[in-house]
């Protein structure tokens, strides 16, 4: 254990110096800024509904954002890493395979979800400040909506780093996965399907196991419990889990997504060639 | 120690290394040399088990892959190209100590010894400092420690002299007790470290002979170079060897450091026209001692 928060720790430094953190925090960051001063300042007229609305108009920003942000920077500098030597170097100490890269990991996540979580903390406590009232529960189920989202495609940045030899590659078919998961976040797409006499149950099935579309309609779910701005489909969503399985699937799937994804690359790792 | 069976080693289909056999003892120091593509950096790699291959590598008996932690805290690699690290050195140094349970202020006293003061450094990316600097904090790392092999990538190619000296001189320390394995594309850089050469071709054994083991590693040689004229690209590069002239340039003095030697006499050579007489004394120990010290 001691090795593995050795490595997490490692990367956290080694992350925290580099251009894409910078950018990563500055972006979400931004976002805030920037929602303050519409969400806030109209806040100060609805109250809680102005705080709530600038929390799900983070939360859809950042599932447009997150995936791709974490995707490009964890194969960048994880592939990266590996082609420019550091692998071969750091490697060459005693420390455990597991421990190296389960480490890497875990840093990883602390480095890609703080500012996505201290922005949106911001946001609270700024809007908190301000007297609006906070809507803990809505915080507190985006937080970890935030964090299944952020592990999942962690966990397929992983798993692409330890598939591919070269950080190009890594990139191109990491920006080729989040454009499918983009693409089959479409509903107009699902609805061209269906209209193909795609079975609406095979529809449904896709979406769900888009974690991108998991993620977005349960960010939909808190705001509009009926799902009526998915139109039919949320017939098939709340009569298969009701609002309170599903909502739990949103958080438990991606998680176990990641950890699925993280688990392979692992594997691929420990069992190939290492720098 | 070491020991390489049948090693086989393919990339794409492209073998790299076509069933290399070689055993390495405790007090031998191996210089494994080749051209680019021979074969060594991969014959490294499977040493220190970031390679799969086919065959068996041993140390000690144990698979470097299997046993990553025994094996890996008994050696000291140094790479010929440092990675391009962002942390900082007193992080680098902190993370290595710690995996290799050893004690950051060993580290910290080689790297004083090279000239490298830690302190100062200990808030700058690694990937900042100079090519010299970066090459001896690794050294420090692989030799601040107890390591009983040493795994070094042209180890020497960045250091000043005087660095050199003190490099040469802490490999000495480490002759008894240590097995060392020197990869160079040059025989001439690294031929006055070994006792053994090993010369790689296209992934085969090619040369294994061993070598006269006459030269003290922490030794120095006095020299002085008469030129038949002064010349601005000698003065240049005699320079960078610390060497003074007190008659504009007709005349160089300085001291070189023994395994040093054939290298020192590479450079002359590319002014072998120039040269009117060159000396070389092997230097009393006080005398060394006390420019080292003083």
């Amino acid at each position: 254990m001691k090795h593995l928060w050795l490595t997490a720790y490692t990367d956290i430094i080694e992350s925290l110096r580099a251009k894409w953190f910078f950018v990563y925090s500055l972006v979400f960051g931004g976002l805030v800024v920037l929602l303050f001063a519409f969400g806030v300042t109209e806040s100060r007229i609805m109250g809680f509904t102005g705080l709530s609305r600038l929390m799900v108009t983070y939360i859809q920003l950042a599932m447009a954002i997150l995936p791709v942000f974490v995707l490009i920077t964890t194969v960048r500098s994880v592939a990266g890493d590996r082609e420019a030597g550091v692998f071969e170097y750091l490697l060459s100490l005693p420390v455990g395979l597991g421990a190296w890269y389960w480490g890497k990991l875990l840093g990883r996540f602390l480095v890609v979800f703080l500012p996505v979580f201290l922005a949106l903390a911001a946001a609270v406590g700024w809007g908190a400040a301000k007297g609006a009232e906070v809507p803990w529960s809505l915080f507190l189920y985006y937080t970890g909506l935030l964090m299944a989202l952020a592990w999942c495609f962690l966990g397929i940045g992983m798993l692409l780093s330890s598939l591919t030899r070269s950080a190009d590659v890594a990139q191109g078919a990491a920006f080729v996965i989040w454009l499918a998961a983009l693409l089959f976040l479409d509903l107009i797409l699902l609805g061209v399907m269906v209209q193909q006499q795609l079975p609406s149950e095979t529809a449904v099935a896709i979406a769900l196991a888009n974690p991108m579309q998991v993620f977005r309609t349960a960010t939909m779910m808190l705001f509009d419990p009926q799902l009526v701005l998915l139109g039919p489909t949320a017939y098939v969503i709340l009569d298969h889990f009701g609002q309170a399985g599903y909502m739990a699937f949103a958080m438990l799937y991606p998680t176990l997504l990641g950890a699925l994804f993280a688990g392979g690359g692992y594997l691929w790792f420990k069992r190939g060639d290492l720098p | 120690m070491i020991r390489f069976e049948h090693i086989v080693k393919r990339f794409r289909r492209q073998p790299v290394l076509q069933g290399i056999d070689l055993e390495v003892n405790r007090g031998q120091r191996v210089a494994l040399v080749g051209s680019n593509g021979a074969g060594k950096t991969t014959l490294i790699r499977c040493l220190l088990g970031e390679y799969r291959c086919e065959g068996r590598v041993t140390v000690d008996g144990l698979d470097p892959r299997a046993h990553r932690q025994e094996v890996l805290s008994k050696v000291g690699f140094v790479p010929q190209l440092p990675p391009p690290l962002k942390m900082p050195v007193g992080q680098l140094v902190r993370f290595a100590a710690a995996v290799c349970d050893s004690d950051p202020r060993e580290m910290a006293k080689v790297a004083t010894r090279l000239g490298l003061d830690l302190e100062a450094f200990r808030h700058q990316p690694f990937v900042k400092l100079s090519g010299g600097q970066k090459q001896k904090l690794l050294i420090s790392i692989a030799l601040g420690r107890a390591t009983e092999l040493l795994v070094m990538d042209e180890p020497a190619a960045n250091l000043d002299p005087e660095a050199r000296h003190v490099f040469f001189k802490l490999l000495a320390e480490k002759r008894e007790t240590a097995a060392m394995l020197i990869s160079s594309h040059r025989l001439d850089e690294v031929a006055s470290l070994v006792n053994r050469v090993v010369e790689l071709d296209q992934g085969r054994v090619v040369l294994d002979d061993q070598v006269a083991d006459l030269v003290d590693l922490s030794s120095r040689l006095d020299c002085s170079v008469g030129l038949l004229q002064a010349n601005p690209a000698f003065a240049k590069a005699i320079a960078e060897w610390d060497f003074t002239s007190q008659d504009a340039g007709r005349t160089w003095a300085g001291q070189v450091a023994g395994p040093d030697r054939l290298r020192f006499l590479g450079v002359l050579s590319r002014y072998a026209a120039l040269i009117a007489h060159i000396r070389m004394d092997e230097a009393a120990a006080e005398t060394w001692a006390e420019v080292s010290n003083g």
